[in-house]
């Protein structure tokens, strides 16, 4: 994972990370751990995984050993449709360590179909209010980022 | 067994302090507030403090020999928990005075310890490659749907710091005074729609205390000061990233914390003479009104708006002019405390009389954790 060298300082005070990133800095890489790695495996095979559980039938995310609703360990990945909805979001107009080309740009919390909710960059759509209505239907595309796969989206009649 | 604040300051200075290193900023907080109650570090036994530096090094540094520990960190609310902590320890008897200190290089970065994420964390697989930095772009993802659910609107979340600022221009010690207008907010520039600079807390250096312990110890050691009673507390949290809050629109943990606090203390909503609710951003005391049962879902915009949180209003809020106005180290919720103390003392620079009665809601991480403290200047 060498090209994860400095992940976005989430918690830094927002002047000082910005001066402390200079404009070659990658965007930050996640490194997969055991329990993420199916998630980021389906990622890397265009699929949209997320975990479900056997006992109440809920989709649940982030990875996790047993159910967070009922508490059952039978839990099993599945594929998600890739369809969602725009839940909330930013423009973020202070970029972070890579985004500086791209600013301002979406950093959104979608909700899939099977009713979980993760955060994630818009993407094809331009960053304006007016463009960017909440409930907006959304389709998962993926972006390769150093060695994964990272899932983002974009409007749904978008080609 | 009642348990009191025997002691309460803030640093000599807040603001820029390049020269003072964090843990300069606990130890000076701390002998200050010792001073304050009229103790000394020998009538102290337990210590409680964030992960960094950490209550060993802050009762090591004070030559003070500790019977208890709380190391505490769950973000700008730990010192709430850390008060609530100390009160059942002191019942418990495991010790009978705790001094919780505070010590924050959030501007000038003086043996700071760093904000990585590691990559492999839960914020580092699934935010940061998002393009996340720091609180601006992540804290404020909530705001956009409550303001949808609820019809807040871009005017009504710039009133938020145009009130503060209204207590901040009574305060010689905010760092930002002038009066301030809607105009003003929408004008100023963009950080993450719909958030401008207005909007967001400051970035500060400083530092806080606090002496808790039991009503007759404090009287058995003749502490100077006004007591300050601690009627009830609570606490609670919710998900590690913002991402995974159940509602967005509504803070779980506000709701739980605040619940047992009211539970315990035995007041009402209509018995608080004053109130802090942590604002890091100008949404936190709209979520902060609402959760904790002061205004009615979808309310807060408007009460702020109409005046009722601003001097001569009916229902004080962020009395020192808050994180937006009057300082914001990283971890605010200290020098929240402290305002609830000099407020219930009659000691405050802008001053709301009769203040019998005030809660304070801390917020930790980005809707993480929260603590909530009814305090009180009799019992």
């Amino acid at each position: 994972m060498s090209t994860a060298s400095r992940p976005a300082a989430s918690g830094a005070t927002p002047a000082t990370a910005a001066k402390a990133a200079p404009e070659t800095t990658p965007k930050a890489v996640p490194r997969p751990t055991p329990d993420t790695r199916p998630f980021w495996d389906g990622a890397a095979a265009g699929e949209l995984r997320v975990q479900r559980c056997r006992g109440c039938a809920r989709h649940f995310f982030y990875p996790r050993p047993a159910c967070p609703h009922c508490g059952s360990g039978d839990v099993e990945w599945v594929t998600a449709s890739g369809r969602a909805t725009l839940h909330s979001y930013v423009i973020n107009h202070r970029p972070a360590p890579g985004f500086a080309d791209e600013a301002p740009y979406v950093i959104a919390i979608v909700e899939l179909e099977e009713g979980v909710r993760m955060m994630s960059n818009l993407v094809g759509v331009p960053a304006d209010p007016e463009h960017l209505p909440l409930d907006l239907p959304l389709r998962v595309v993926f972006e390769p980022r150093g060695d994964v796969h990272l899932p983002l989206f974009t409007p749904a009649e978008a080609r | 067994m009642n348990i009191v604040i025997a002691g309460a300051a803030e640093t000599d200075e807040i603001g820029r302090l390049p020269g003072h290193s964090t843990r300069q900023l606990h130890l000076e907080a701390a002998r200050n507030a010792l001073a304050d109650a009229g103790l000394t570090k020998d009538d102290i036994d337990g210590v409680a403090t964030v992960g960094t530096p950490g209550p060993v090094e802050i009762a090591h540094s004070l030559g003070i020999e500790p019977a208890w520990l709380d190391g505490t960190q769950v973000g700008g609310s730990s010192f709430l928990f850390h008060v609530r902590h100390a009160a059942a320890a002191i019942r418990a008897g495991m010790c009978r005075t705790v001094l919780i200190t505070h010590g924050e290089s959030g501007r000038s970065r003086v043996g700071a310890p760093r904000y990585a994420r590691t990559p492999d964390s839960l914020s580092g697989q699934f935010e940061a490659p998002y393009g996340v930095l720091g609180p601006t772009s992540a804290f404020t993802l909530t705001a956009l749907r409550y303001m949808k659910e609820t019809g807040l609107t871009h005017e009504q979340l710039a009133e938020v710091p145009v009130a503060q600022r209204r207590w901040a221009n009574l305060n010689p010690r905010a760092m930002y005074r002038d009066l301030i207008t809607v105009e003003d907010v929408l004008a100023s520039r963009m950080v993450a729609y719909p958030f401008h600079l207005l909007e967001c807390c400051l970035v500060t250096d400083g530092g806080g205390a606090l002496i808790v312990t039991s009503e007759d110890r404090a009287r058995a050691l003749g502490t100077r000061r006004p007591l300050v009673h601690l009627l009830g507390a609570g606490e609670s949290a919710e998900s590690p990233i913002i991402s995974q809050m159940a509602d967005l629109t509504s803070s779980a943990a506000f709701r739980r914390a605040s619940r047992a606090a009211f539970a315990e203390a035995g007041v009402g909503h209509g018995d608080v003479d004053h109130l802090m609710i942590y604002d890091a951003f100008a949404h936190l005391p709209i979520y902060g009104l609402e959760d904790m049962g002061f205004v009615g879902r979808g309310e807060a915009g408007a009460f702020i708006a109409e005046g009722h949180t601003s001097p001569g209003g009916r229902l004080p809020l962020n009395t020192n002019g808050g994180g937006l106005s009057y300082t914001h180290t990283g971890m605010y919720g200290m020098f929240a405390i402290q305002e609830a103390v000099r407020q219930l003392r009659k000691e405050a620079a802008a001053q709301v009389p009769d203040a019998e009665v005030s809660v304070v809601l801390g917020n930790g991480g980005m809707f993480m954790s929260a603590a909530v403290l009814v305090l009180a200047s009799h019992r």
